[in-house]
């Protein structure tokens, strides 16, 4: 059954958006670990592809350790490929070297996680903003400058802008913190904005509506935006497409309603299944099914087949010898999974069907 | 069965809850900061035995001040200005003792045998440079007069109850993963078998499949060993699976009480209202998420009345003369389902959904 899936070539949801912008070809970073004498490869990334559109929101999910930042800080210039390419507009950057550094950031812009860490707590808000605004809009004028700054602190919703910008981080509250992190993405007028867990820090209360305003931006300027986080459910409501990540590989991709309403992959399904389900409180939280003890993913380098079979309920001698690609689903999903037939069989008769209809008409 | 599970059933009644008293209960407990910040204001809760409690609110709303207030760990500048916080263990005093009222001396006795704590960081609260065996050790020494066998035998016992391999005890806690730090705080709690477990955003810094994992073992452990447990989180949707009955807090104050099932279908305040349309879910058709409009309010210039009056859709004039005392909701027929606001109900609410602002993303389906 499985093997009448041909390898993956899906189309994305978000490319009815908008034109492609940026894209990972194949990215991989391994780290070097060494214990005394003996030395191990950790492959953090390995073959991570997809690409970014303009006025499109793509989600990056996975557990702490699966490699979703080390991508987005891949993409930011951060952190060098040890494998793959970046293109931006189709040309191949190397935003790592010191040339094309600024260009790139130009055009690419990250917000952190954490608020309180990523603003300068010595500086105002003004200064904050105001060196991106010279070192990228190129703005010499004080009077054009300030109006620029009064513009993106508007742009954010910190009213009145005239009283934020004199203020240091530590007199803003954690979501107006976020918010000059945003206006200071934005002042470098990008057209990609990398969010790497952009409201995990911040009060429930007030994370929609950060990601409403990211989701404002998105249309306003056309971003295309990188959606890094943990929380599924915020994927499926702020993403167009979605990747789960699981070790360093994506293991699973396609439009965020799909993807989290029928998930593909066992490991998207454990995700899925261990969200908080407050709908069904008649079914209250059990313990574990199994009483093994679950062993975590290893990502060395050496470690053969699909690096989530050691967790699998599903796996079998060929899972664990030799690492499952990416298989079209349907046109726009893919799973890495050699067990697709078992673990998701109405998709695959779905899709089955809807071929059979296409060859009929 | 463990030794540990064998002393619980032993010593515990069975976790009929409803009719019991409270084997916790913290009546009118306030906790000032520097004099004017009122963190904690005038909170009554009670925990049952065997019971779990949500406790919900953003950062800055106390609850983590009421935790340590009922526990007398808070330090300077925070001072407990009114309350007192009864503890009737079975063990120690059927009765109820007034926390508040004891030395420092008798205090420690009950502290861990009694009411122990899962503190919010297990990344820091294990010290890092004693193994886990020592760590764990330290609080049988503390509180129980083992032989070496039997805290050996103990420790073993205690580390089988988290699910955790018998060899990690030699291990040191930069050499655990974080679920298994939390397991091994969750240990440490239960070490010496106590009635009353506070659980301060045990599983916040974890994944979600880890933390599924991990109340999924309080919830079994809760079941043999019949310990009560105070839940504390910002995440409501956590709370609403694993809690019977939830208390959400709004600027240091209680706002609502009730059922895990009443403060999800039937949900009485204002601020319980928006936060249940706050969160995405994964599960169920897509919903409309109105949000809450606003900031948290800063804790030194409260205005009067009600605090959320200002991030309030129902607001009016009214609302800054109300005194925030609890009261059972107009129309329920629970009188133990209390909130604080006497305007707005579930029905009003209904009939007036607040909408702030659109959902985030019109998505793709």
């Amino acid at each position: 059954m499985s093997e009448q899936l041909a390898p993956a070539v899906v189309i994305p949801a978000a490319a009815a958006r908008g034109r492609l912008v940026l894209e990972a070809r194949s990215l991989g970073k391994d780290f070097k670990l060494s214990h005394g004498w003996h030395q191990d490869v950790l492959s953090a990334v390995r073959g991570v592809s997809f690409g970014l559109h303009q006025s499109a929101v793509v989600a990056l999910v996975g557990e702490s350790g699966s490699g979703k930042s080390t991508v987005a800080r891949m993409l930011a210039g951060q952190e060098k490929p040890t494998a793959g390419e970046i293109a931006l507009d189709g040309e191949i950057v190397q935003p790592w070297t010191h040339r094309q550094f600024r260009p790139y950031k130009s055009n690419v812009q990250m917000v952190f996680q954490d608020p309180f860490a990523s603003l300068n707590a010595v500086h105002k808000v003004r200064y904050t903003l105001a060196r991106p605004v010279r070192l990228h809009q190129h703005l010499r004028d004080r009077k054009a400058v300030e109006a620029e700054l009064v513009r993106l602190v508007e742009r954010v919703r910190l009213t009145p802008a005239e009283q934020f910008l004199a203020r240091y981080p530590h007199e803003l509250s954690g979501g107006q913190r976020q918010r000059v992190a945003i206006a200071r993405a934005l002042a470098a007028q990008p057209r990609v904005l990398l969010a790497d867990e952009p409201v995990s820090m911040l009060d429930v209360s007030i994370r929609l509506e950060v990601l409403d305003l990211l989701d404002e931006l998105r249309t306003q300027f056309q971003l295309a935006i990188l959606y890094v986080t943990h929380d599924i459910a915020s994927a499926r409501y702020f993403a167009d497409d979605t990747l789960v990540m699981y070790a360093g590989e994506i293991v699973e991709r396609g439009p965020s309603e799909d993807v989290t309403q029928q998930p593909a992959h066992p490991y998207t399904q454990l995700l899925v299944a261990s969200a908080p389900d407050p709908e069904n409180l008649a079914e209250k939280i059990r313990p574990a099914v199994s009483g093994e003890v679950r062993r975590a993913g290893s990502a060395l380098s050496t470690t053969s087949g699909c690096r989530f079979a050691p967790r699998c309920p599903l796996a079998e001698d060929r899972c664990r010898a030799q690492a499952p690609p990416l298989l079209a689903v349907s046109a726009q999903r893919a799973a890495a999974c050699w067990r697709l037939d078992v673990a998701a069989p109405d998709l695959l008769h779905q899709t089955q069907g809807e071929k059979e209809e296409a060859i009929k008409t | 069965m463990s030794a540990v599970s064998t002393a619980a059933s032993e010593s515990m009644p069975s976790a009929e809850t409803a009719q019991q008293k409270p084997v916790l209960e913290v009546r009118d407990l306030s906790v000032v900061y520097d004099g004017e910040t009122k963190a904690v204001d005038h909170v009554d809760i009670a925990l049952a035995p065997g019971e779990t409690l949500g406790l919900a609110g953003e950062s800055g709303s106390g609850k983590s001040t009421l935790a340590l207030g009922l526990c007398r760990l808070l330090r300077p500048p925070a001072v407990i200005t009114s309350g007192s916080v009864i503890y009737r263990g079975s063990r120690v005093a059927p009765g109820g003792v007034d926390l508040l009222d004891l030395r420092s001396r008798e205090l420690r006795k009950l502290r861990w045998r009694e009411i122990s704590i899962v503190f919010q960081s297990a990344m820091n609260a294990l010290n890092p440079v004693l193994r886990i065996r020592d760590q764990l050790g330290d609080v049988l020494d503390a509180h129980l007069r083992l032989s070496r066998k039997e805290k050996r035998d103990r420790l073993d016992t205690l580390l089988d109850l988290v699910g955790i391999p018998r060899e990690r005890l030699r291990s040191y806690p930069h050499e655990l993963s974080g679920g298994m730090r939390q397991r091994v705080m969750i240990a440490m709690a239960l070490a010496v078998d106590p009635e009353v477990v506070i659980m301060d955003e045990p599983t916040t810094a974890l994944d979600v499949v880890v933390q599924r994992e991990i109340l999924a073992q309080i919830v079994e452990l809760q079941d043999r060993l019949h310990f009560a447990v105070l839940f504390i989180t910002h995440d409501l949707s956590l709370l609403l699976e694993i809690a019977d009955r939830i208390a959400v807090m709004y600027a240091g104050k209680l706002v609502e009480v009730g059922s895990a099932e009443q403060i999800h279908n039937r949900p009485a305040h204002p601020y319980t209202q928006g936060l249940l349309g706050s969160f995405p879910s994964v599960h169920g058709a897509r919903r409309e998420l109105a949000g809450i409009p606003g900031t948290p309010p800063d804790l030194r210039s409260l205005p009067a009345g009600c605090p959320f009056v200002p991030r309030c859709n129902h607001a009016t004039d009214k609302c800054r003369d109300i005194d925030m005392s609890m009261n059972p909701v107009t129309g329920s027929s629970d009188p133990r389902h209390l909130s604080a606001c006497p305007f707005v109900t579930f029905d009003l609410a209904k009939a007036n959904t607040p909408k702030v602002r659109a959902a985030a993303s019109q998505g793709t389906s």
